[in-house]
This record gives structure tokens, C-alpha cells and sequence, in this order.
């Protein structure tokens, strides 16, 4: 069987799905092929246990670029985001930090434990506002190759010159800081109380291999700042429907300009003529024809594994080997008949509209990497908890609840490799650490899904479990992601494209790769 | 440990929360304070400038420094002189970045030899501590342990007079002194929001209501009414006192330097100290003032008839502001935008629409005529208006 179109996008994730939404709007005909018989990656609502509808991978939405809400009109594609405003951090002395929706609440608590901080925060928030905007124009932007001489690098790496300049010197070098320091040692120059500057700088090490105090880490920290800073879209929340809504409402955006999206379409490789790229083969023989083909898959796979090596010079087969995956989340859902109650905040409130962070100290945080640093999970583990249902109530059946709990440390290279004995006893050490804040909650499970790194890769092809499609690290970002010079969303095939989070500017349901991507190959046509 | 999501209370809480007729809450810094107390808030004012009006400002962040250093430190930040000050002083002070750029306004009382209360508008405990560097002081807050309460009137001196174990006929204008109320170790300043006569009367936390009933008993025969924000906001106006977050924004909060201003674009010249020891910002102001001011805060009264003249073009009658508003509103002079104004209010005492406004050079000059804007029926107008001095009200019983 053979099909022909104008473009093919191998792998229905949230960054594909945006491609090939802006591809079809540009009247392109755009064919999507996906492994798994849902679309969406990891970016997927799935009923696991009758009646329970988890966010089983990613679980907030952040960061999804607004002008793609707007671009693909997605509210009216069904996309629904509803506030998450709170974060508690219970801590180890019985008492608890939280930070509220609203700004003097906010300050009240945090005042009660350093006045300080409190005082700090104001101007700690302005200025994270203005890094977020000095970064968030890198976003939309295709990475300019800045050993080229060719006028438009030359004139991409002119307006990057430009905007930097006209930060001015103090916000230029705040920037430099977060882009060199590590998340505890930056939240050090501001503020005092450990708690706070645990959670904090918990944002600086999600989905990496790197701990609070590893240089690096800041980077991260504002990566997470950006998504949050922008209140007028509250793209800082949850989606209605769990985070599957959203690659739902971008499927069917990019249905409705004609995309055609087939499941359980496993791609096994790249056709390719002469140096360019002609179509792709499934696993069943089935040929798909198209002179663009584009991959949302991560660097391996898009270069590794559906490309044929003969294909690729071999420095660049050399650098997408040594791009760094080293996933080092996992997932923890469950159904639950009862909501857990935190011993520091007793009750069931509005603390359970928001997220638990299980981060009492930056100690705490860097002795939980150190478990994995030496191939362990962490017995004490990072945790991000939220209760979906009470967002959302159709995420259970009425009285019953849904908790997502994300977890760090677990790294993929397990001393001895994973086994469902080990996975299942890193399940336990998640609920017996929770446990000790919410001691009610053993006996509330009624389901449990345990997903390490390997899981992650084994369901969702994402390589070592990386939920970021590679490691969100200086030296693999911007210019470098994935590998110099294939960083403008081309291969060094002819008519061969990525997209996926593997390329600028990274991780998180943004889809701006998938975005950018499309925009670039666009230009190419035009 | 359970969860409170209120705002914040004063200790005057139990006291206030019974008079607010019509949930009249608002809040100031964390805390939750009437408005008004009655459904309008026109009888609080004609208390501030007929009786007395008993105003909970308690929000106001309070700092007590002392120690060896403790004047050093605050002569450090702000754009007086307090080396100079006597015990028993109280200074109006702003304070500026390095850039000279207002980052508060409030006060500095010396309460000893080596005592000083701040007070401010924004959180300042770590902005203290900042500048505190390589000096022997303590910064304590006091925000919470202290609560205040400006009588604010005519018969203010009267009142306090009834309750206060001294006298305070000999307590001159912006000076502080130790008292007793009811009991109570208090402190009693002769300052204020209203620019009238007026005492705030600084009362421990713990104590407060106390000091709250004798007022009330003592002060009914002298028609003391307890008022709120609407009715100090009308008197501020008055008085041409400018209010942080209102009519200009702190330079610690603001997101672009537009929205900066320094002490001479908020005519505070008379408040800065260039004389002085090094301060912060010393060197960007004496810059500025060789440069030229490029914006003034100052008056604007709007003329009747021109205003009332827009409303009769479509049959209506001039439509008052009786609240204050403190929203932006452009103001032009022969056609083009050189200003804006923060606040305005219908003064009752005055019968005149008065405005503050910032307008740059160099049209800031007394009696220059300006435009001012005015939405009527959804159509945008400009009435006529004129630059004046402010305070609009200076009642010489103020500082007599």
C-alpha cells in the first residue's frame, strides 16, 4: 500500500502535531504517523484503572507557547486551562511553605518564616520577569549558526547581539548568571530560608541529571520561569481533561485544516534518494511518499535509528551519540478513595487545588541526586504531587480521587537494570516517603502505576526515558541542540526535518519546536 | 498546623469590623481595612476637616532601628539630614535607589538618643539590612506589633487632650513624645495624611483597643467619627500629599524606567539634602539637578465651567467625582500630551475639581493652562484646567 502526500510527520506528539497544524494551515497536506494507538506522546490522558483518567507522562501545562494558542485557535479546539495557583512544601518539623495564588497571602506565609525572603521576593519576582522576557524572544527564534557567515545567520546572530544589548547591563548580567550558575547557589543570593530556596531550585533540576548544586542548573530554574511569568494566558495550570486535551485540541486544529492522522503507524525507517529524503517505511511494509518528512522523535531516533548511517557523515552521527539523555524522572499514579491529609495542614482545603512539593531542604534535594549520581533511586526522592480530580472532577468518579506524583531521582542506568521487582520497590519508597507527610495515604490506594525511565522509553520511544528529548544543559542548548550545525530543525538529508523537543529550544508542552519547524520549512517553500 | 487565608487584621479589628456597614473592605499591605465605614464615606471626611476622624493606619510597615549606627544607617538611605535631627523630631523623608529613583516615601521619628522608627509603604526590612552592612544597628519590624491610629482634626488636640495623661498644647508640628492612654504607654506624633491638625498615636498591639475605647468614649462630645480610606484619600488630595503605588510607582516594583521617578519629579527638592553626607542615589540626584528636571508633581485645577460645559452638551449635569479615582488620565496642553494626572477627587470643602498630576517641562509652571481629560458618555473630552500650588487646603491650625 502506498500514500502520498505533501509532508510526513512521524510521531503524533504535542510538537508534531503542532507542525503539521501549521503546515496544513498553509494548505499543505500533511500526513501524521503515530507508534502507539493514542496520539498526543507524552502528552497523553489515558483511563488506566476503569473510571481513573490520569496525565499519565507530563501533567502540567506551562509553558505551551501562546501564539500557538492563538495561531490554531486551540480554545475552540477544546483546550480548557484551569488555575493551579498553589504550591506546598510540607517540612520535616510539622509545619509547611506555601506559596498562594494571590501575592499578599503569599507574603504573609513566606513572611512568617524570614521577613527577608519576604521583602526579597518582590524584587526577585520583577527580575525573573524581565529574564523571562529577555528569554522568551529565544524562543520563537531558529537558532542562528553563529560560525556561519551566510547572511541569514548573520542577521540572526545580529538581532540576538541586538537584544542582548539592549537589555542593558544589570539584566545582562542577571542572564549570565542563570546561565552559568547552579539553581541553589543563584536562590542563595537571594534569599534565606531553606524550604524555600529547596522548592525553588527544584525547578532547576526537573528532567536533568543535575542537582541543585550543579552549575547549570539556573538555567533550568528559569526555563521553568517562563511558563509561570506569563499571567495574562495563566498558561501556568492544568488542562480540563488532563494534559491528553492538549495534544487532542492540536489534533484536531490540525484536523480541521485537512491533516490526516493514523495510529499504530510504526515508523521503521527514512526513505531516502540521492540525499533526499522521499518518504518512510513502517514496521508492516506500508509506504508513506512525501517530500518532507519530519521527525518529532528525539535526536537518536531521528538520526540513529530510522536513518541508515551510510546516510549521515559520521561527525554527526559521532555528536547525536554523545547528546545526553540520562533520564532521571519517573511517575507515580494512582487512584485513590480518599484524598491524602498532610499532617502540617490537616484537612481537606484549598492546598489540595495545588501542587505538594516534597523538597524540605536543598540537602534534602542534592542527597537524592547523590543516590543517583552512584546508579540508586533516591530513597528520599524529589516529589511534585497534585490531585487532578480536584481540578478537575471528571478526572474520577465522584469521591474518589487521582494523584500525579512526579519523582526524582530515578536514573534509567540502574546499578544491575531495572527489573519490575526494582520498579515496583521504587514505588514503594515514593509512597513510604509521602507517607511520612500524609499518613492516610497507604491505605487510599486503589491503584498504583509505577513508571520509571524505562518505561518512559519502553511506551513512549523516548530514548533512556529523557522527558525532555535530551537533556536541557548548556552545552545542548540554543546553537547546539542537538548537534551543531543541524540545529534549524533540518538534517543533513535533503527534505528530513525534526521538530521535537530534541531542538530548540527544548522540553515542556511548548511546542515550539514544532512551530518553528514548520515556519522554517515554510520559508524554504515560499 | 491550620491554614488562614484571610487578610491580615489591625489590632483595631474587633473594634472596626462592627461599624463597616457595607463590607466596604479594601486592602493595604496584607491587611484588610474599611473604606468607609458608613454606606458613604462623606461624613468621615467633614470629621477631618470639621471634628476629628479616627483613621486605623496601622498596615504602615514600622521598623525600629537603633543601636551605635543606628542614625548612620538612616542617613545612609534617606535624603535628609538625620544627624541633625533632635530627639523628639520627626522627619517626611523619600528614599532612592543608586539611580536616584524614588524607592518610598514616610517618616523618621527619633524616639531616643540612639532609637528611630521608620515607617514606609512597602516592605523595607530588607532594603534596611542591605544598607546595613559593616554598621552596629539592630532593624527590628514592628509592623505587627505596633498599631496606629491617626486622629486627624480640628478638635483632634481637644480629644487627645481628654485622654492623653500630657498635655499636648506644647507638642509642635512633625515633633513625637511619650504618652499614656488609658493605661497605656503610647506615643503621640503631630503628623499626618490629612494636612490638617492631626496626631498619630503609635500603641502597642497588645493594648490597643483600649487606647481605641477611650477615644471613642472621651472624643464622642467632640463628634469623633472613625473614618476610612475614601475620606483620608479626599483630604490627602487636598493637602497635595502623594501616595506610593498611586502616584508613582516604587523603583524597586517598576518594570521599565518610565515608570521611575525621582524625588525632583515629585517636587520633594524641599525633602532632599544634597549638603548631606553620601547617600544613596546623592551623586544621580546632583547629576539631575544640573541637568534640569524633566517632570514635576504638582496641582491641577480643573475649571468649572469648561468641565460642567462638556456635560451640558449632552444635556446632562456635571457628573463629581466624590471618590477619589487613581487611575491615569492624559492631560495635553495645545493639543499635545505633556502629562498625566494619578489622583483627583471633587473637594467638598473647596468646591473644586482638583487633580495630581506629573507634566513634564517645561510646562509645569504655576497657573499654566492646560487640558484635561474627561470621559462624558463614552465619548473622550478635555475640559480646561490650571497648574497650582499645592497643599489646595493649608489651614493654619496645621502647625499652630
Amino acid at each position: 500500500m502506498s500514500h502520498r502526500s505533501d509532508a510526513i510527520i512521524i510521531g503524533g506528539g504535542h510538537n508534531g502535531l503542532v507542525a503539521a497544524a501549521y503546515l496544513a494551515r498553509a494548505g499543505k497536506k500533511v500526513q501524521v504517523l503515530e507508534r502507539r494507538p493514542v496520539i498526543g506522546g507524552a502528552a497523553v490522558s489515558e483511563r488506566i484503572f476503569p473510571g481513573f483518567t490520569f496525565s499519565v507522562f507530563s501533567y502540567v501545562v506551562s509553558l505551551l507557547r501562546p501564539e500557538i494558542i492563538r495561531d490554531l485557535d486551540l480554545p475552540r479546539h477544546g483546550l480548557h486551562i484551569l488555575p493551579l495557583e498553589s504550591t506546598v512544601t510540607p517540612l520535616p518539623n510539622g509545619d509547611y511553605l506555601a506559596g498562594w495564588g494571590d501575592a499578599d497571602l503569599s507574603r504573609r506565609e513566606l513572611y512568617r518564616h524570614s521577613p527577608h525572603d519576604a521583602d526579597a521576593m518582590i524584587e526577585f519576582g520583577r527580575l525573573m520577569y524581565h529574564m523571562a522576557q529577555a528569554a522568551r524572544p529565544l524562543l520563537g527564534t531558529i537558532p542562528p549558526d553563529p560560525t556561519s557567515l551566510s547572511p541569514g545567520d548573520l542577521k540572526g546572530m545580529l538581532r540576538l547581539g541586538r537584544h542582548f544589548r539592549s537589555l542593558g547591563a544589570e539584566k545582562f548580567h542577571a542572564l549570565y548568571k542563570l546561565m552559568t550558575m547552579s539553581s541553589a547557589d543563584y536562590l542563595d543570593e537571594w534569599f534565606e530560608f531553606g524550604p524555600l530556596k529547596a522548592t525553588k531550585s527544584a525547578s532547576g533540576i526537573i528532567g536533568t541529571f543535575l542537582g541543585p548544586r550543579s552549575p547549570g542548573s539556573a538555567y533550568v530554574l528559569l526555563h521553568h520561569y517562563m511558563g509561570e511569568i506569563d499571567g495574562a494566558f495563566r498558561a501556568w495550570g492544568f488542562a480540563r481533561g488532563g494534559n491528553g486535551s492538549v495534544s487532542q485540541a492540536i489534533a484536531a486544529a490540525a484536523q480541521s485544516f485537512g491533516t490526516q492522522i493514523a495510529t499504530q503507524a510504526s515508523v521503521k525507517q527514512l526513505l531516502v534518494q540521492g540525499g533526499r529524503a522521499t518518504g518512510v517505511v513502517l514496521e508492516n511494509g506500508d509506504e508513506y511518499h512525501a517530500p518532507i518528512v519530519i521527525s518529532g522523535l528525539d535526536p537518536r531516533r531521528t538520526f540513529l535509528d530510522l536513518v541508515e548511517s551510510k546516510e549521515l557523515p559520521s561527525e554527526v552521527l559521532d555528536r547525536v551519540r554523545r547528546f545526553r539523555f540520562r533520564g532521571s524522572s519517573g511517575k507515580v499514579n494512582l487512584a485513590l478513595s480518599e484524598l491524602p491529609q498532610f499532617t502540617c495542614m490537616p484537612g481537606i482545603g484549598p492546598q489540595h487545588r495545588g501542587a505538594f512539593s516534597i523538597s524540605p531542604s536543598v540537602e534534602y534535594l542534592e542527597r537524592a541526586y547523590d543516590d543517583a549520581k552512584y546508579g540508586e533511586y533516591s530513597r528520599k526522592p524529589y516529589m511534585d504531587i497534585v490531585f487532578p480530580s480536584m481540578i478537575d472532577p471528571n478526572m474520577a468518579p465522584p469521591g474518589k480521587h487521582v494523584a500525579s506524583i512526579f519523582v526524582q531521582y530515578v536514573p534509567y542506568h540502574l546499578n544491575g537494570g531495572w527489573t519490575p521487582p526494582k520498579r515496583e520497590a521504587f514505588g514503594d519508597a515514593v509512597i513510604d516517603t509521602l507517607a511520612e507527610y500524609a499518613p492516610n495515604l497507604k491505605s487510599a490506594i486503589l491503584h498504583r502505576q509505577v513508571l520509571t525511565p524505562l518505561e518512559i522509553e519502553q511506551t513512549l520511544g523516548l530514548s533512556e526515558g529523557n522527558i525532555f528529548q535530551g537533556e536541557l544543559a548548556l552545552q545542548q542548548l540554543f546553537f547546539l541542540r542537538p548537534a551543531a550545525p543541524w540545529t534549524q530543525y533540518n538534517t543533513p538529508i535533503k527534505g528530513y526535518y525534526q521538530c521535537g523537543s530534541g531542538t530548540h529550544p527544548g522540553g515542556g508542552v511548548m511546542g515550539a519546536g514544532g512551530r518553528n519547524a514548520a515556519l522554517k520549512i515554510l520559508g524554504e517553500l515560499s | 498546623m491550620n491554614i488562614d487565608n484571610s487578610l491580615k487584621h489591625t489590632p483595631f479589628h474587633a473594634r472596626t469590623a462592627p461599624l463597616v456597614l457595607g463590607a466596604t473592605w479594601r486592602r493595604w499591605s496584607g491587611y484588610a481595612v474599611a473604606s468607609s465605614y458608613d454606606w458613604l464615606h462623606d461624613r468621615e471626611y467633614a470629621a477631618i476637616r470639621n471634628a476629628a476622624a479616627l483613621i486605623d493606619v496601622s498596615p504602615l510597615h514600622k521598623y525600629q532601628v537603633s543601636g551605635r549606627d543606628a542614625a548612620r544607617l538612616l542617613d545612609r538611605i534617606i535624603t535628609r539630614n538625620v544627624m541633625k535631627m533632635q530627639v523628639g523630631q520627626v522627619l517626611y523623608t523619600p528614599w532612592c535607589d543608586a539611580r536616584g529613583k524614588v524607592i518610598d516615601d514616610g517618616t523618621v521619628s527619633r524616639l531616643g538618643e540612639q532609637a528611630y522608627r521608620l515607617t514606609s509603604a512597602e516592605p523595607t526590612f530588607r532594603f534596611l539590612q542591605q544598607n546595613a552592612v559593616s554598621l552596629q544597628v539592630q532593624i527590628e519590624e514592628t509592623t505587627e506589633r505596633l498599631g496606629a491610629l491617626a486622629l486627624q482634626g480640628p478638635l483632634s488636640r481637644a480629644v487627645l487632650n481628654q485622654v492623653a495623661e500630657q498635655s499636648l498644647d506644647t507638642l509642635r508640628y512633625f515633633r513625637v513624645a511619650g504618652s499614656r492612654i488609658a493605661g497605656v504607654d503610647v506615643e503621640i506624633s503631630r503628623t499626618g495624611y490629612t494636612g490638617d491638625l492631626g496626631y498619630e498615636i503609635w500603641v502597642p498591639a497588645a493594648q490597643a483597643m483600649a487606647v481605641w475605647d477611650a477615644l471613642m468614649t472621651k472624643g464622642t462630645d467632640y463628634g469623633i467619627t472613625p473614618a476610612g480610606i475614601w475620606a483620608l484619600d479626599v483630604a490627602r488630595i487636598e493637602a497635595g500629599l502623594l501616595m506610593a503605588d498611586v502616584d508613582y510607582h516604587s523603583s524597586h516594583r517598576a518594570l521599565i524606567e518610565d515608570q521611575q521617578s525621582s524625588p525632583f519629579e515629585l517636587s520633594l527638592d524641599w525633602a532632599v539634602n544634597l549638603e548631606k553626607e553620601a547617600f544613596n542615589g546623592k551623586r544621580a540626584l546632583k547629576a539631575e539637578k544640573e541637568r534640569g528636571i524633566a517632570w514635576r508633581f504638582v496641582g491641577l485645577e480643573v475649571e468649572w465651567d469648561s468641565f460642567e460645559a462638556l456635560y451640558k452638551s449632552v444635556n446632562l449635569s456635571a457628573a463629581l467625582p466624590m471618590i477619589a479615582w487613581r487611575s491615569s488620565t492624559p492631560v495635553y496642553r495645545q493639543g499635545r500630551q505633556i502629562g498625566y494626572a494619578s489622583s483627583g477627587v471633587w473637594s467638598p470643602l473647596l468646591k473644586k475639581y482638583l487633580a495630581l498630576a506629573h507634566i513634564r517641562a517645561p510646562h509645569y509652571a504655576l497657573d499654566t493652562e492646560v487640558e484635561f481629560e474627561v470621559t462624558v458618555e463614552h465619548r473622550r473630552k478635555r475640559a480646561r484646567a490650571w497648574v497650582r500650588k499645592t497643599p489646595f487646603f493649608d489651614p493654619p491650625r496645621k502647625k499652630a
